[in-house]
């Protein structure tokens, strides 16, 4: 009994010593993290639009969104397409333009530049150039292709169209997952491909065995990014949907956002429209906490997958 | 601290949050309490943009500022309803005091969340009789409930524009009157080129900017809401029968894939390059600002307009149209709530602020007094749209509790039947009012 209090005493103070030195990221985490999320969990449960005090209302938002709320299934397929395709497109243009470039031994920096310059052009801006590159009736797109007798597709007007030509204006701006890329595969030990070539390996057996499992980690790192990104899109498919509706702005008029036939519409659109022009707080609450959900799914699955990516490098 | 102690703190905390909270929230006071003699600074937030407008409105906030010493205005333009929701939400000294937006489509939501204070207690003390000073649509369209939340600063009406020199061309003497002349008028005007169009005599689709289902449902005087406030679209067959007709209208100009894909050649509404001011579109749905725009574009034809035909079988009451407009309001979380309305009064019931305003926006005056001012100035092209305003059987589309969600689930549907997705228009509008239903249930 006489030496365990000062022990405790020790201890306590190891603990004291501990968080203290963890209290900024604590602090952090209880603020912008821990808070939003349960404060978020709150009102999905309650009616609140800001002035009128928050409304315990049960399930009500929770069963709205899931039954009655004819925009959730349209944003929820949309938003799983495009973490499914455009994900797997950007990530696999990004590594073939960087395999390229690796490849070429003259002007590399002008190719470099070439594809690097449109990452840097905002969001708005790319797509308004794409919906005006791809106007199915003016666009210099369709006119290409009409005039070496391909059909010319409704891009951002047809909704078959519309996610695929938003597909193209991300793989437009891959310019960030080229330089990554390109970092990585000059990492790769030379000594590797030399003797897998002695051994006989050709270029896909090289590619297979040798540059995947070595960048394995940053593709990894390209396809989180890249499902955090689809899972936040929202200005890009808005203004697509909105242009190509005819809706600039004017005499009051609302727009709601989708065109053509809610297949630009996304959840964050969703969060954003419930949200802060409906205002129906509770009910945006739910769709976010949808989307949170949906990203830890995505989390798990993807780093249940890092593990056996990262035993394949080793 | 003994128990008991501890607890009439707890309660004290509490109740000092909760009234923090309502103070925060602008809920509570009925009434306003500030002196409108006292010196005061208001901040009055608009929507307007364009150099003209700012100007116009500058110079209606100079002349009040003249008439009323003490109240000094600062005026932040070009703002959304987004914007305004915001700052109202968040409050404190920076949020605006008075308001106006375009969209009528919001009084539901602004006066069902009280995001403004209920202007009738203001009109009564000040001896004003709203149904003497406004039309009887307009007040419609600015209160919920009896909650007059917002009044009418000047509004538009809506009705047809067109190519006068291209209608002589194609030997159209007159705009037509009834639905089936329109059609037969849009074919004639209507030039096809190849897949697309050298012109078309009307851009009828949904996605037309002002050509929306509410605007054309107007013409066959729909009734929105059953008396117990549930949706009726199924109920009245004006609903179905603009739907169709529409639909009908769409397939004779050449289909709806062509001729979205023809509309996607064309630019910002708000620009000179309007397809109807380069001659694309003969015939367009617009408000009473368009024939002058055009004319400030510079377009080499002669430009005519009308009231929007109506079905055959209401012939009798051609000249009827859709109205809506600017609202005005006072922030419910404003401190200066009797000094707001000094500003609000003056700017939407002063006949001669009204009519200044009018005259250099061209829109239409909402006030009675305004209306029928010797000083308004009326050209040939906006006296058909004074007389929209004025014809009995205008209407506008109800304020709700979900502002203007309704409009949009109903958008939706029409967008649905025009591009050919509905096979059976009164089931689909039955199913269109359970959503409309279900999404006011929610609002309220």
């Amino acid at each position: 009994m006489t030496g365990a209090h000062p022990l405790r005493a020790k201890r306590r103070r190891s603990a004291l010593r501990t968080t203290a030195f963890l209290s900024p990221w604590l602090i952090g985490f209880a603020v912008f993290f821990l808070y939003p999320l349960l404060s978020t969990l709150y009102f999905s449960f309650t009616r609140y639009d800001g002035f009128r005090q928050p409304a315990f209302n049960g399930l009500d938002n929770w069963s709205y969104v899931f039954t009655d709320y004819p925009l959730f299934w349209p944003a929820m397929r949309n938003t799983l397409w495009l973490v499914l395709v455009m994900v797997t497109c950007r990530v696999a243009f990004g590594l073939g333009i960087g395999l390229l470039i690796t490849k070429i031994k003259t002007g590399v920096g002008i190719f470099r530049t070439l594809f690097y310059l449109p990452y840097l052009a905002p969001p708005v801006a790319a797509t308004l150039a794409f919906v005006f590159l791809l106007n199915p009736g003016t666009g210099p797109v369709n006119t290409l292709l009409d005039a070496v007798g391909l059909p010319t597709p409704g891009w951002f007007t047809d909704a078959d169209w519309s996610k695929p030509a938003l597909t193209a204006l991300a793989l437009w701006g891959v310019g960030d997952l080229m330089v990554i890329f390109m970092a990585a595969l000059l990492d790769v030990p030379k000594e590797q491909y030399e003797a897998a070539e002695l051994d006989g390996a050709g270029a896909w057996a090289r590619f297979r065995h040798i540059t995947l499992p070595n960048i394995s980690p940053i593709i990894m790192f390209a396809v989180v990014t890249g499902v955090i990104q689809a899972m936040q899109y929202y200005a890009q498919p808005l203004v697509a949907g909105k242009v190509a509706a005819g809706v600039i702005g004017g005499s009051g008029q609302q727009f709601e956002p989708g065109y053509p036939d809610k297949s630009t519409l996304t959840l964050p659109q969703l969060v954003y429209n419930l949200g802060f022009q409906r205002f129906d707080y509770g009910t945006a609450c739910v769709v976010a906490l949808v989307l949170f959900a949906l990203s830890m799914a995505f989390t798990a699955l993807l780093m249940r997958r890092r593990g056996g990516l990262i035993g394949a490098g080793e | 601290m003994p128990r008991t102690g501890r607890l009439t703190t707890a309660t004290a905390v509490l109740a000092a949050i909760s009234a923090l909270a309502t103070a925060c929230t602008g809920q509570g006071a009925d009434t306003a309490s500030d002196d409108p003699k006292a010196d005061v600074t208001l901040n009055f937030w608009h929507g307007w943009s364009a150099p003209s407008e700012t100007k116009a409105i500058e110079e209606n906030i100079a002349r009040f500022e003249k008439a009323h010493p003490n109240i000094k205005v600062k005026v932040t333009g070009n703002m959304t309803d987004d914007k305004v929701n915001q700052a109202l939400r968040a409050g404190g000294d920076k949020a605006p005091d008075v308001v106006s937006s375009f969209t009528t489509d919001s009084v539901g939501t602004f006066c069902n969340s009280h995001a403004f204070a209920d202007l009738n207690p203001f009109l009564a003390k000040s001896g004003v009789d709203k149904t003497k000073v406004f039309p009887k649509t307009l007040l419609e369209y600015t209160q919920f409930e009896g909650n007059q939340c917002t009044l009418p600063l000047l509004h538009d009406a809506y009705g047809l524009v067109y190519n006068k020199t291209a209608f002589a061309a194609a030997g159209i003497t007159e705009p037509p009157k009834t639905w089936s002349q329109f059609a037969e008028v849009a074919q004639k005007l209507t030039k096809p080129q190849g897949d697309s169009y050298e012109q078309v005599g009307l851009m009828p689709t949904f996605h037309g900017y002002e050509t929306t289902p509410m605007r054309l449902a107007a013409q066959w005087s729909p009734t929105y809401f059953t008396p117990d406030g549930k949706s009726a679209l199924a109920a009245d067959p004006a609903f179905a029968k603009m739907l169709t007709a529409q639909k009908d209208l769409v397939a004779k100009l050449g289909g709806y894939e062509k001729l979205e894909r023809f509309r996607n050649t064309f630019g910002d509404e708000w620009s000179a390059e309007h397809p109807f001011h380069t001659g694309r579109v003969v015939m367009q749905i617009d408000g009473e600002w368009r024939a002058p725009m055009a004319k400030e574009a510079g377009v080499s034809f002669e430009i005519g307009t009308a009231p929007l035909p109506v079905p055959d079988e209401q012939a009798d009451d051609y000249g009827k149209g859709y109205l809506s407009g600017t609202i005005m309001g006072i922030a419910a979380g404003s401190k200066k709530q009797n000094a707001a309305w000094e500003l609000v009064k003056y700017m939407t019931t002063d006949t001669g602020a009204v009519v200044a305003f009018a005259n250099a926006i061209h829109n239409i005056p909402s006030t009675f007094g305004a209306l029928d001012s010797p000083d308004l100035q009326v050209t040939p092209e906006f006296k058909t749209f004074l007389d929209i305003a004025r014809h009995p059987k205008s209407s506008t589309t109800p304020a709700k509790a979900d502002g203007g969600t309704y409009q949009l689930t109903f958008t939706d549907f029409a967008y649905a039947v025009e591009k050919g997705d509905v096979g059976d228009v009164p089931a689909g509008l039955a199913k269109t009012d359970q959503q409309i239903d279900t999404d006011i249930a929610k609002a309220k």
